[in-house]
């Protein structure tokens, strides 16, 4: 099939940037959406166009690098799929398509269609973790966890970091990520000690990067490509109210 | 990044930042916006007893009169909650703008609902619109003639100026189209009241919003039904005129 594409083009995070139109030519439906773009990359190349540069890694849908706004949704039309495992079946002959990086004043523009996502990485720095010390590996499962508690906890722990979430977001809110992380560890035992301070330093922390507010769009469940659920937000209210109310 | 940045990320004074956390403004709007529900929940009730006729209208509107006391508590804890309300629904709208300066080329909306993408202009048109209602029927600065409507036992007769107000098809059809914007800021913000306060998860999410669709109706319909039965004359003036 052909397209026609609609790329946004920028040098570095000084230039403007714009949106380039260019031809995607003899694509098979097998084709993964990355893969799409590498075959217009090898076209570019050939004429002496500096190839588009987007952010792939894993493209097994679990890294969480990938990360492409694609006709208006973040990682494109297929619900909890990551755009390296979005296949160009879900393109027909002749479609046009808008790709954009992720649009948030907290991911700068490092170049054309990638952003720089360190901000999860501080906010993760500033409270999302737990303290343990170091010596003997532990043996598994001695800790005893309800289902019901472990369950929970890997719903949330399936968060991969991509940023979907902000994307979608008309406020470019993180709170989903943030819930998502908040909720994971505080659903295991491990996760009790810093549990409060956790709350309180990764929201203080998620203000200070300028991410948006929070107001219940739910685009963000919706956009996640791991369907992180919303009711995480609701659990993170809970955690920061009883954190702020009872103090550390 | 370096160390003494990270330093000073992970030692962040936790409780000095509680009072602008994005999390507390959003604990502001739900609460205020809750003060402001039971408001017009009260209002509501006492407005259809315009269907009970007369008497029982300028009755009740004498009463909250006398009370004075209670009166202005409603008034300013109305007035307190209007502000706050105001004030921090356009602070995150702001806010939220600033989150992303320039804005995508092509944007899709996945699953938002058209009443939580239009909260602050329906807000805002609600705002407008209760400024105009408070100078119609509170200060009655619009219609002055109606100040001194008296009923036959001497009261100030708010059941002949309800009626002949909403007898002018525009300020009837200003009316509705406030509640139906009111209909839609409801139909969001109840459950997004429980969500914020953390009174969810995803087995009450769907019953959440289909109760706040229902109550939002129910507003409509209660608020909407007296300048429609002004209009069609199923409420009228009393006999021998006002």
């Amino acid at each position: 099939m052909n397209l026609t594409l609609y790329v946004w083009r920028q040098k570095n995070a000084q230039d403007k940037g714009r949106m380039e139109k260019y031809d995607a030519k003899n694509i098979t439906s097998h084709m993964s959406f990355l893969e799409m773009l590498d075959v217009v990359n090898e076209d570019l190349i050939h004429q002496n166009i500096e190839p588009i540069a987007f952010d792939h890694d894993c493209r097994e849908g679990i890294c969480g690098t990938c990360s492409l706004m694609i006709n208006g949704i973040p990682h494109g039309p297929q619900r909890a799929t990551t755009v390296c495992q979005l296949h160009m079946r879900y393109f027909k002959d002749g479609d046009t398509i808008y790709i954009e990086p992720w649009r948030s004043r907290a991911f700068p523009i490092v170049r054309d269609l990638i952003v720089d996502r360190s901000a999860f990485d501080r906010i993760m720095q500033a409270g999302g973790f737990i303290s343990v010390n170091t010596g003997g590996v532990p043996d598994a499962n001695s800790i005893p966890i309800s289902k019901k508690d472990a369950d929970t906890a890997m719903d949330a722990a399936a968060c991969i970091g991509c940023g979907a979430c902000v994307a979608a977001c008309p406020n470019a809110s993180a709170m989903l990520f943030i819930a998502a992380k908040v909720s994971h560890f505080a659903s295991l035992p491990q996760g009790q000690i810093e549990r409060k301070e956790r709350v309180k330093k990764m929201i203080a922390h998620m203000d200070k990067e300028g991410f948006g507010n929070c107001t219940n769009y739910y685009e963000c469940e919706a956009a996640c490509p791991k369907e992180i659920s919303v009711k995480f937000i609701a659990k993170m209210n809970r955690e920061y109210f009883k954190a702020s109310l009872t103090g550390r | 990044m370096n160390t003494s940045e990270l330093d000073q990320i992970t030692s962040i004074p936790t409780p000095v930042n509680v009072s602008v956390a994005s999390v507390s403004k959003k604990v502001l709007m739900a609460v205020t916006g809750a003060i402001l529900l039971s408001f017009i929940s009260v209002h509501l009730l006492g407005n259809l007893q315009i269907f009970i006729g007369q008497g029982q209208l300028n009755n009740y509107a004498e009463t909250l009169q006398s009370l004075k006391g209670l009166k202005w508590t409603v008034r300013i804890v109305t007035i307190i909650a209007v502000i706050i309300h105001i004030w921090t629904g356009v602070l995150l709208w702001f806010e939220n703008k600033k989150a992303r300066p320039i804005s995508y080329y092509k944007h899709d909306t996945i699953q938002a609902s058209l009443s939580s993408r239009t909260m602050i202009y329906t807000g805002l048109l609600i705002f407008f619109f209760v400024i105009y209602h408070l100078l119609q029927f509170t200060l009655i600065v619009t219609n002055p003639q109606y100040a001194n409507l008296r009923d036959a036992l001497g009261r100030h007769d708010v059941y002949s100026m309800v009626i002949l107000g909403f007898s002018n098809y525009f300020i009837s059809g200003a009316y509705i189209i406030a509640v139906l914007m009111l209909a839609f800021h409801i139909s969001h913000a109840i459950s997004s009241f429980f969500q914020t306060l953390g009174w969810n998860n995803d087995k009450v999410l769907p019953k959440l919003k289909l109760l706040a669709n229902i109550v939002a109706i129910l507003f409509f319909i209660g608020y909407a039904s007296i300048p429609v039965s002004v209009l069609l004359h199923i409420v009228k003036l009393p006999v021998g005129g006002y």
